[in-house]
């Protein structure tokens, strides 16, 4: 779908957030960066959403499946709702800034809502749902727009853990019936085994792709597949790969 | 059975429960009781020491008095209470108008901020009092005059509250409506402004107080001319003639108009936030 070519950003300030990053990301792939702080993972995230451009190198993406905006989907660490809004509001809104009503926005957005689990909850505030609801909103939003690209940053790092199951198995429901394409940034080694085909570890200083491992299990992946010893050898191999990638951000510092 | 146990009924509470439940009871008697009890003791008060002096009237009246007048010359107080209630008010729209215009200007781009916005506290921390003299000169028209004066003092809080609040947009929403390719337009109606308005309602309870002085002391001013019918001049014109109890019954008037205005704000404010701002939400523990 999209190759990173040589991608570097270095902010004014002096400090280089990424060195020089090589990363295709296929489409339809699940796609985990993982990694220390610092690595540049939600730098490189907001670079392909174009928030921001690379300082150097290109991002290239192939013919016919450069999304336009309207169709990259964004969920943040934080939900980040409009408060003043309802649920029903907040999904609308991307639908909204294109100049669609409510009314023929109507049926994406329920069939969105009703899709993250949250039907009967149309008219509610954000104030009134837990952690987890919110972020069901959040991700709603994503994908009213039939987004082909979903970028997600730390989207389930504040969640307890019982919640993030539960999210981590709507999403990849949700991926599996809409076929689109995932980059999740994360610091948790067993979320990205549970959820991804890919694991792009990531070191710091400057932020590059140290390793990249292929989750080779097939999906649908349930709980079943959270207590296999596959699943666990997986997270063993892919710790070992972020301990040599947080060592080698490590040296760097001291050197 | 206590009365902690006989309110919640079925409900067996142990001792520090019952004890938090008796004194959210006696909160919330006691905030409207004991501001009571002190205005009704302080204007008994009042009344002993006009009684046991011998004060004249015209130095101080007995508060029944002062009742009375505010009966007995009500039609003279109230149409210049209305008087200086146009004028608040008045001046209270166009600072709205003034404040949220200019604020949503700065939050256009930050050049023009930072040029007029010293300009703005310039005209705040100048004391109207000592601007007023030239506005006399410059406007002829009495009721622009007041108005001006109003606006200058009622507009300030509303500008600075605004443009804080436009500027206080959550940065990822801010990124979420570029990545959605939001209009500079439709940031500002549909992310900036519903952003700022707990900040503006916070500046509007200001300025409605403000707005009130701003004209009071404006028709002051103007009134030492004799050439005002509001309040402030009833109040001039009564100091003149000695006539105390009409003073104090304008002095309450007042007071009362100001108290009122808040509360009325207070309201709005309350209405438009209830459903979603954390000020205006019931504690839930």
């Amino acid at each position: 779908m999209l190759v990173l070519r040589d991608v570097g950003k270095t902010f004014s300030n002096g400090v280089t957030a990424l060195g020089n990053v090589n990363l295709a990301i296929g489409a339809g792939d699940f796609v985990s960066l993982l990694g220390p702080s610092g690595c540049g993972k939600s730098t490189a995230l907001r670079l392909v959403a174009g928030l921001s451009t690379p300082t150097t190198g290109t991002i290239d993406w192939r013919a016919g499946e450069r999304p336009d905006r309207s169709s990259i989907g964004f969920v943040f660490q934080e939900p980040t709702l409009m408060p003043w809004a309802s649920v029903l509001d907040n999904v609308w809104l991307p639908l909204r800034l294109r100049g669609m009503s409510r009314a023929d926005a109507m049926p994406a957005i329920r069939q969105m809502i009703d899709r993250v689990g949250l039907a009967g909850f149309e008219s509610a505030m954000p104030r009134e749902l837990s952690g987890g609801m919110k972020m069901r909103v959040s991700i709603a939003r994503g994908l009213v727009t039939k987004s082909r690209l979903l970028l997600m940053d730390e989207p389930f790092a504040a969640l307890d853990e019982i919640t993030r199951f539960r999210l981590n198995h709507d999403l990849l429901d949700l991926w599996q019936d809409e076929k689109f394409t995932v980059v999740f940034v994360t610091h948790s080694v067993f979320e990205s085994v549970f959820l991804s085909n890919r694991i792009v570890v990531m070191a710091a200083r400057p932020g590059r792709v140290f390793d990249e491992l292929t989750v080779a299990s097939g999906y649908p992946r349930d709980e079943a597949f959270r207590t296999s010893p596959e699943y666990a050898a997986l997270c063993r191999d892919t710790s070992q790969v972020l301990v040599g990638a947080i060592n080698a951000g490590a040296d760097n510092d001291r050197g | 059975m206590t009365a902690a146990e006989r309110a919640t009924g079925s409900l067996v509470l142990d001792p520090e429960e019952a004890r938090r439940l008796r004194a959210v009871r006696v909160e919330r008697f006691g905030r409207w009781l004991l501001p009571l009890a002190i205005m009704i003791s302080a204007i008994w008060l009042w009344d002993r020491i006009c009684v046991w002096n011998d004060i004249p009237r015209y130095i101080l009246p007995r508060p029944g008095e002062v009742l009375y007048t505010l009966y007995s010359d009500a039609g003279l107080l109230f149409s210049s209470l209305l008087v200086t209630l146009k004028i608040t008010f008045l001046g209270l729209a166009l600072a709205v108008a003034g404040g949220v215009g200019l604020a949503v200007l700065f939050a256009q781009s930050k050049w023009v901020e930072m040029s007029f916005f010293p300009f703005a506290i310039v005209l705040q921390v100048t004391p109207i009092v000592a601007i007023f003299p030239l506005i006399n000169i410059y406007v002829d028209n009495q009721t622009a005059k007041l108005l001006l004066c109003a606006w200058i003092v009622a507009f300030f809080p509303i500008l600075s509250n605004t443009t804080l609040g436009l500027n206080s947009v959550d940065r990822n929403l801010r990124d979420l409506f570029k990545l959605n390719g939001a209009t500079r337009w439709q940031e500002l109606i549909h992310l900036r402004l519903p952003a700022a308005m707990p900040y503006f309602l916070g500046g509007l309870k200001i300025a409605g107080g403000l707005s009130l002085i701003g004209a009071v002391v404006a028709e002051f001013v103007a009134g030492s001319a004799g050439q005002s019918s509001g309040l402030a001049s009833r109040i001039i014109e009564a100091g003149y003639r000695l006539n105390a109890p009409r003073l104090f019954a304008a002095l309450i008037l007042i007071s009362f108009t100001g108290i009122l205005i808040f509360l009325l704000l207070s309201l709005i404010s309350h209405l438009v936030l209830r459903r979603w701002h954390e000020s205006a939400l019931r504690p839930e523990r």
